[in-house]
C-alpha cells in the first residue's frame, strides 16, 4: 500500500426517484479487498428495489461502516475505499461469454410511483368558482359567464374606465373623461369621442392648461417652447405622388408617443456650458490601454463624465427628482440612464446605483449594457427605474443640443462633442479640448437657478479631474 | 416459451461448406464483444445512479453483427431501433459516441443528448435518426429505398425493429409499400418472444413473424438468431437479392432478451423465475465464438486479445464520456427549425 | 403572365419545380394517372414519370412515413394527403416524426417536405371532406403552415415552401380551387412565408382573417364603409405558422379594434392565439374588445343543406360582427 492514504467515503446511492433510504442486505467485499470500479460490493433492499450496489471507485475497502440490517438513508456513508497511489495491476477481462459476474435488476423507483395516483386530487371540484364551470355545452359557458357578470355592473365600468386605449389618450391630454360626452356602448367614451373633443377650437375646452414660455434668468438660456397641444395619432397629411409611405414600427410609435408625452407636460428650459476637459483628456490617456488589457474593452468618456454627473447629484438632490401633480418626489437611489442609439429607435438602460461604482464599475456597468442594447438583449428592469439620464450625441458630432426629459424624471444632461479649441488662458491663447453640456429641466420643479448649479458643479468636477482609480 | 417454436433450419448446414470471409467473421465477432462491453457499461452507470434511464440489446448481438456484416456500411442504409447496439457500433458510431449518448451529454452525436439513450442517429454514417414510437421507423425505411432506386443507386436499407412492432399499421405499410416497388430493403426482425411483458401468442395469430411475408408475396425466412454466422448467411443471400433488384426480404432472428425491457421494467413480475435462470445459458457470444472456433477462424488467445481490448476502449471511453461537458441550456431552443 | 384559377397556379407551380429540380417528388392517393381527384396534379405522372409522380397505396401513414425516408435520402417529396380530414392516420408520422426530425438529431438531420392537403367546406362534403383542423399542426413545434387563398400567392408560396429546408403544410381550399382568379406570372417567383397582406387599409377597425371566408370578410368591409363611412383595414394572414405578428400588431394598434373571421371551431382555433398576441402586445392601444367570428364548436359540418347552411358564416353575419365591433 502506499505512503499517501486517499480515503474515499461511500455513501448510500439514490436508487429511484422517490427512494429515501435502503437496508443492507449483505456485503459482497470484506474489509481488506482490492474492489475494481464498478465491481458488486454491497447488496442493498429497499422498498421497491432489491440491487446489488457497484463500487464507484477503485482501491481497497478499508472500513465497513454500515453492517448487515442498517438501515441507511440516502446519502449517508457505507464504507471508505482508500483510492491509494498504488494501483492493481490491471484485472485480466472477464472472459467472453454470455454468462456475467451478476444479473441483477435496478427496478427504477420513479417509475412506479409516476404510476401511482398522486394523494392530492389532481383538480379539486369542491373548491374554485362554480359559477364558471361547466360540463362544455356552449349553452352552459354562456349561462355560467352571464351569472359572473351579474355580479358586476359591467356598463358602469365601461362609462368610468373606457378602453386602455381611450384611459392612455385621456391621460396625454389631461382629460376627464367624466366631463366627455360618450357615443359608445352603454356611454362610454370613444377615440372618436376624444379625437372629436380634440379638433374643438380652444376656448371650448376648460381643462386645457396654460403653457408659460417664461425667460429664463441667465446666462441666456433658449427656453423651449412646448408645441401646443396636438390631437394624438389622427393626422390625415395628404400623400403625393411619388411620395413613400411607410407603417411606423412598434418601437418608433412608443418613442413617440413618450416624446410627445414628456414636451407636453413638463416645461422644458435647457441650459448649456462649456467644459475644458484637459484633466479628463490628461487622466485617461494615462490609463486606457491598461484599462484596456485589463477590462477587455475601451475605457470611453461616458463613464467618466458619468461619475461627475453622480458626484453633481449627490450634491444637488433635487435634480435626482420628479414632478408628481403638487409634489416633489426626491429619490434616494442615483440611476442613471445611458441613452443608446439603436437602428430604428432609442433606448435608455439604466445603471442602478451609480454613486455606489467606482470609475472601473460604471465603465463595466455602462459597456455591459450598451452591449445588450444592440444585442437586444435587454431585461424591463434594465430599462425602468431610472432618475436622471445622459445622453451621449458627441459621438456624432453634435456641439449643442435640446434633448427632451425621459419621464417621469426631472432632467437630462447630454454630453457634445470633444472639440480641441482656441481659448483664453491668463490672457492668452491656448487650445483646449472643450465639450458642450446641454441640460435640459423640467421648470415645474426646477428653475434656471437650480438647474446651472447642478451644471456648473458638473463642470468643475470635470474640470478637476482626478478620481482614485 | 415454447421451444419447439424456436426450431429454425440451419443456412449453415444447407449450405455445404459457405465461403466465409475469416477477417470478416473476426470483425463480426469483434463488434458483438464490443457491444456487450459498452451495453454491460450502461446498465453498470444506471445501477450506480449516474444515468437515470438504460436499455439493453445483451441476447441480440449476434443477430444484428450477422446482418451487419452482409452489408456494406459504406454506402448501406441503417434503420435502427432502440436495441440496435451492435448494428451502431458496426455502422460506424463509437464506444464513446454512446457513452456520451447515455450521459446525455453536449457531444453526442446521435441527438446532443435531447433524446434519451439507444436513440442512434448519425448522417455522416447513414444512421437514420428515430423516435421513442414503435414501427414508425419501417415506412422511412421504404422511402430511403425508394430514393435509392428511383435513382438507379444499389444501395440497401436494413430496418431493425422487435415482433411487437409488426402488430402496429406502419409495419404493414411499410412493408405493402415495399413489395409493390420490390425495394431493396431488409426488413429485419429481431424476436426475443416478449414485448415488454406481453409474450408473442398474445402479440400475433400466426406462428412466426416470418410467416407474415407470405401475405405481401415477399421471401420470409427464420433464422437462428444466436449464432452470428447462420444470421450472415441468410442475410447476404437476403442483401443480394436487394441489391439486384428481387425486392425486399423478410428475416425473423429468433433472439433471447437477457435484460429486461429497460431499466425501469422488473421481468420477474411475468417472467417465470426458471426461465429467467436459464437465460443465459445458451447465447449468442457463446455460441458465435463458439462456431468460429471450431471452423479454426478464432483460437481463446485471439478472444482473450479481443476481450481485454474492448473492455479498455469502454473504460477510456468511460472517463472520455464522464469528463465530456453537458449541453449549455441556452441551447435547449435551437434547431427547431433550420438554422442556415 | 395571365389570369388562373387557384388550382392552374398551384399546378403550374408544382410543375415548373419537377422541371427545374429533379429531386422534387409527388406521392399520394390517384395524384398519378387520375391526376389528383380534384385535377391538381392532371398530367404531371405523363410528363415525369411513375418514379416522380408516385400513386400510393391507400395509406396515409405510409404516403408521409415514406417521404420523411426519400426526404433523408436527398429528395424533396410533395406528399398529398387528399383531404386534411384524412391526416388523422398520418398524425403520428407528422407530429412524432417530421415536425421534430431535425430537433431531436440536433439540427443532423432535416425533413424538408410539402405536405399538400385541400381542406374547408361549403360543398356538400358532410362531416369527413370538410374540416379545417389546421389549429392542430399550428400547435407543433417544428411545422410551418400557411393557407394561401390569392392564386398568385399559392403559385409563389408553394415555390417557397418546395425549397425551404423545413417541412410545410400547405393547404388548399377546394372551395376555392375553381372560384378564385388572379394574374399569375409564368415564371419563377417566391413569396414569403410569414409574411400577412393587407387587402385594404383603414383607420376605424382590422379584419384578420385567411381562406374562403376571407373574400366574404371583404365583401362584408366594403359594403359597411359605402354605407357608413370610415375604413376598415383587413389583412389576409396567408401565413399561419410563422405567424405574422408584426403585421398585426401595427394594423391593431393603428384601429384599435379587431376582428378575426376565420372558418375553423371556435375553441382552440387559431383566432385565440391572435388575441391573446393582440391583447398581451397591443393591450394599451385597443378601444374595443378583441372579437373572434369563427364556425361554431360543432363537427364540421353537417350534410343536409339546412343544417350545413346553420353551420356556415355568411357577409351577413360578417357585417353585424363589423357593426357590433363598431359601436362599441
Amino acid at each position: 500500500m502506499a505512503e499517501t492514504q486517499q480515503a474515499t467515503t461511500i455513501r448510500m446511492p439514490k436508487l429511484g426517484e422517490s427512494v429515501t433510504e435502503g437496508t443492507i442486505a449483505g456485503w459482497l467485499k470484506q474489509v481488506g479487498d482490492r474492489v475494481e470500479r464498478y465491481d458488486p460490493m454491497v447488496e442493498v433492499v429497499t422498498d421497491k428495489v432489491n440491487a446489488e450496489v457497484p463500487a464507484p471507485v477503485s482501491g481497497t475497502l478499508v472500513e465497513i461502516l454500515s453492517q448487515e440490517g442498517d438501515v441507511v438513508p440516502v446519502g449517508e456513508p457505507i464504507c471508505i475505499i482508500d483510492t491509494g497511489e498504488g494501483e492493481a495491476a490491471t484485472p485480466p477481462a472477464p472472459a467472453a461469454d454470455d454468462e456475467p459476474a451478476d444479473r441483477t435488476v435496478v427496478m427504477s423507483a420513479a417509475k412506479i410511483d409516476e404510476l401511482q395516483p398522486s394523494s392530492q386530487m389532481l383538480y379539486d371540484r369542491s373548491s374554485g368558482d362554480e359559477s364558471v364551470s361547466t360540463n362544455g355545452k356552449p349553452a352552459d359557458r354562456e349561462a355560467a359567464i352571464a351569472r359572473a357578470r351579474e355580479e358586476r355592473d359591467e356598463l358602469a365600468l365601461l362609462r368610468i374606465r373606457s378602453s386602455p386605449l381611450v384611459r392612455r389618450l385621456a391621460e396625454e391630454h389631461d382629460i376627464d373623461l367624466s366631463t366627455i360626452e360618450g357615443t359608445g356602448i352603454g356611454g362610454r367614451v370613444t377615440r372618436a369621442d376624444i379625437e372629436a373633443y380634440l379638433a374643438q377650437p380652444a376656448p371650448a375646452r376648460p381643462a386645457e392648461p396654460e403653457i408659460p414660455a417664461e425667460p429664463a434668468p441667465q446666462p441666456a438660456p433658449a427656453p423651449t417652447a412646448p408645441p401646443p397641444s396636438q390631437p394624438a395619432a389622427q393626422a390625415q397629411i395628404e400623400v403625393w405622388p411619388g411620395d413613400e409611405v411607410i407603417e411606423a414600427s412598434v418601437i418608433r410609435r412608443q418613442i413617440a408617443d413618450h416624446m410627445v408625452r414628456s414636451v407636453t407636460t413638463a416645461p422644458h428650459v435647457t441650459v448649456w456650458m462649456e467644459v475644458d476637459m484637459s484633466a479628463v483628456v490628461a487622466w485617461r490617456e494615462a490609463r486606457k490601454e491598461a484599462f484596456r488589457q485589463r477590462e477587455g474593452f475601451s475605457l470611453t468618456y461616458v463613464p467618466l463624465v458619468l461619475s461627475a454627473v453622480v458626484g453633481a447629484l449627490q450634491a444637488h438632490p433635487r435634480v435626482n427628482a420628479v414632478w408628481d401633480n403638487g409634489r416633489i418626489i426626491l429619490r434616494k437611489a442615483i440611476n442613471v440612464g445611458i441613452a443608446v442609439a439603436l437602428e430604428d429607435g432609442l433606448i435608455v438602460p439604466v445603471v442602478k446605483n451609480a454613486d455606489e461604482k467606482n470609475i472601473t464599475g460604471l465603465a463595466r456597468a455602462v459597456n455591459d449594457l450598451v452591449e445588450r442594447a444592440r444585442d437586444g438583449k435587454l431585461t424591463p428592469d434594465d430599462v425602468s427605474g431610472g432618475t436622471f439620464t445622459l445622453n451621449n450625441p458627441g459621438t456624432l458630432g453634435s456641439v449643442a443640443s435640446t434633448p427632451i426629459i425621459v419621464q417621469p424624471q426631472a432632467a437630462i444632461l447630454s454630453m457634445e462633442a470633444i472639440v480641441k479649441r482656441p481659448v483664453v488662458i491668463d490672457d492668452m491663447i491656448g487650445a483646449r479640448p472643450m465639450m458642450n453640456l446641454s441640460l435640459s429641466v423640467d421648470h415645474r420643479l426646477l428653475d434656471g437657478l437650480a438647474a446651472t448649479r447642478f451644471l456648473a458643479d458638473v463642470k468643475s468636477r470635470l474640470e478637476t479631474f482626478n478620481p482614485g482609480d | 416459451m415454447a421451444t419447439e417454436a424456436r426450431q429454425v433450419t440451419s443456412a449453415f448446414e444447407a449450405q455445404e461448406a459457405p465461403e466465409l470471409d475469416p477477417d470478416l467473421m473476426r470483425r463480426m465477432l469483434e463488434n458483438m464483444l464490443l457491444a456487450r462491453a459498452v451495453d454491460e457499461r450502461m446498465w453498470q452507470m444506471n445501477r450506480a445512479g449516474e444515468a437515470p434511464f438504460a436499455v439493453s440489446g445483451q441476447g441480440h448481438e449476434a443477430a444484428q453483427a450477422g446482418v451487419a456484416a452482409a452489408l456494406d456500411t459504406s454506402k448501406d442504409w441503417c434503420v435502427p431501433y432502440y436495441r440496435d447496439i451492435t448494428l451502431s457500433l458496426a455502422f460506424g458510431l463509437t464506444a464513446k459516441d454512446l457513452l456520451l449518448a447515455q450521459l446525455a451529454r453536449a457531444d453526442d452525436p446521435s441527438s446532443g443528448g435531447r433524446q434519451m439513450p439507444n436513440h442512434f442517429s448519425s448522417r455522416k454514417h447513414r444512421i437514420l435518426s428515430g423516435s421513442s414510437v414503435i414501427a414508425t421507423q419501417i415506412p422511412h425505411a421504404a422511402g430511403i429505398a425508394f430514393a435509392a432506386k428511383a435513382r438507379g443507386e444499389d444501395s440497401v436499407t436494413v430496418v431493425c425493429f422487435g415482433e411487437g412492432a409488426t402488430s402496429q399499421g406502419d409495419f404493414h405499410e411499410g412493408v405493402n409499400f415495399a413489395t409493390i416497388y420490390d425495394l431493396p430493403v431488409i426488413f429485419f426482425c429481431q424476436n426475443n418472444e416478449y414485448a415488454i411483458s406481453v409474450p408473442t401468442k398474445l402479440q400475433m395469430g400466426v406462428e412466426r413473424v416470418a410467416d407474415r411475408a407470405a401475405g405481401y408475396n415477399m421471401p420470409g425466412v427464420r433464422v437462428d438468431g444466436l449464432d452470428a454466422v447462420e444470421v450472415y448467411l441468410v442475410a447476404r443471400e437476403a442483401v443480394q437479392r436487394a441489391r439486384s433488384g428481387g425486392g425486399p426480404t423478410l428475416i425473423e432472428a429468433m433472439v433471447r432478451r437477457f435484460n429486461p425491457h429497460s431499466s425501469d421494467d422488473d421481468d420477474r413480475t411475468y417472467r417465470p423465475l426458471e426461465e429467467l435462470e436459464g437465460l443465459r445459458a445458451d447465447g449468442p457470444i457463446r455460441r458465435t465464438a463458439g462456431r468460429l472456433k471450431e471452423m479454426g477462424i478464432i483460437d481463446d488467445a485471439w478472444l482473450e486479445e479481443t476481450q481485454r481490448r474492448v473492455r479498455q476502449e469502454v473504460n477510456e471511453a468511460t472517463r472520455e464520456a464522464e469528463a465530456a461537458p453537458l449541453p449549455d441550456p441556452e441551447t435547449f431552443d435551437r434547431h427547431v427549425y433550420f438554422e442556415g | 403572365m395571365a389570369e388562373k384559377l387557384l388550382i392552374q397556379a398551384i399546378h403550374d407551380g408544382l410543375d415548373e419545380a419537377m422541371a427545374e429540380d429533379e429531386r422534387v417528388v409527388i406521392i399520394g392517393e390517384d395524384v398519378g394517372t387520375r391526376g389528383g381527384v380534384f385535377r391538381v396534379t392532371d398530367g404531371l405522372k405523363e410528363k415525369y414519370g411513375p418514379m416522380r409522380v408516385v400513386d400510393s397505396p391507400l395509406a396515409e401513414s405510409l404516403i408521409i412515413g415514406a417521404s420523411v425516408g426519400m426526404a433523408a435520402n436527398g429528395m424533396i417529396p410533395v406528399p398529398e394527403i387528399q383531404f386534411l380530414d384524412f391526416s388523422t392516420p398520418a398524425m403520428d408520422q407528422i407530429m412524432s416524426e417530421v415536425a421534430r426530425m431535425r430537433y431531436r438529431s440536433n439540427g443532423d438531420w432535416g425533413c424538408p417536405m410539402v405536405i399538400r392537403m385541400p381542406y374547408g367546406g361549403g360543398i356538400h362534403g358532410a362531416l369527413y371532406h370538410s374540416q379545417s383542423i389546421e389549429a392542430i399542426y399550428t400547435h407543433v413545434p417544428g411545422l410551418k403552415v400557411v393557407a394561401p387563398i390569392d392564386p398568385y400567392d399559392a403559385k409563389g408560396m408553394l415555390r417557397e415552401a418546395i425549397f425551404d429546408p423545413d417541412p410545410v403544410i400547405f393547404l388548399e381550399h377546394k372551395k376555392a380551387y375553381r372560384a378564385i382568379r388572379a394574374d399569375v406570372p409564368d415564371e419563377p417567383y417566391t413569396v414569403p412565408i410569414g409574411k400577412a397582406k393587407t387587402l385594404r387599409e383603414g383607420r376605424d377597425l382590422t379584419i384578420i382573417s385567411y381562406g374562403a371566408y376571407l373574400y366574404e370578410a371583404l365583401r362584408a368591409a366594403d359594403e359597411f364603409v359605402e354605407e357608413q363611412g370610415g375604413s376598415i383595414e383587413v389583412l389576409d394572414l396567408r401565413s399561419l405558422k410563422p405567424l405574422d405578428s408584426e403585421a398585426i400588431l401595427n394594423s391593431v394598434m393603428k384601429t384599435g379594434k379587431a376582428l378575426i373571421v376565420h372558418e375553423a371551431n371556435r375553441f382552440g382555433g387559431i383566432g385565440g392565439e391572435i388575441a391573446a398576441i393582440i391583447a398581451e402586445e397591443a393591450f394599451a392601444y385597443l378601444d374595443g374588445p378583441v372579437m373572434r367570428l369563427t364556425s361554431p364548436d360543432v363537427p364540421a359540418m353537417p350534410y343536409s343543406p339546412p343544417l350545413e347552411q346553420a353551420f356556415l358564416i355568411t357577409k351577413d353575419d360578417i357585417r353585424a360582427a363589423i357593426e357590433r365591433l363598431s359601436a362599441f
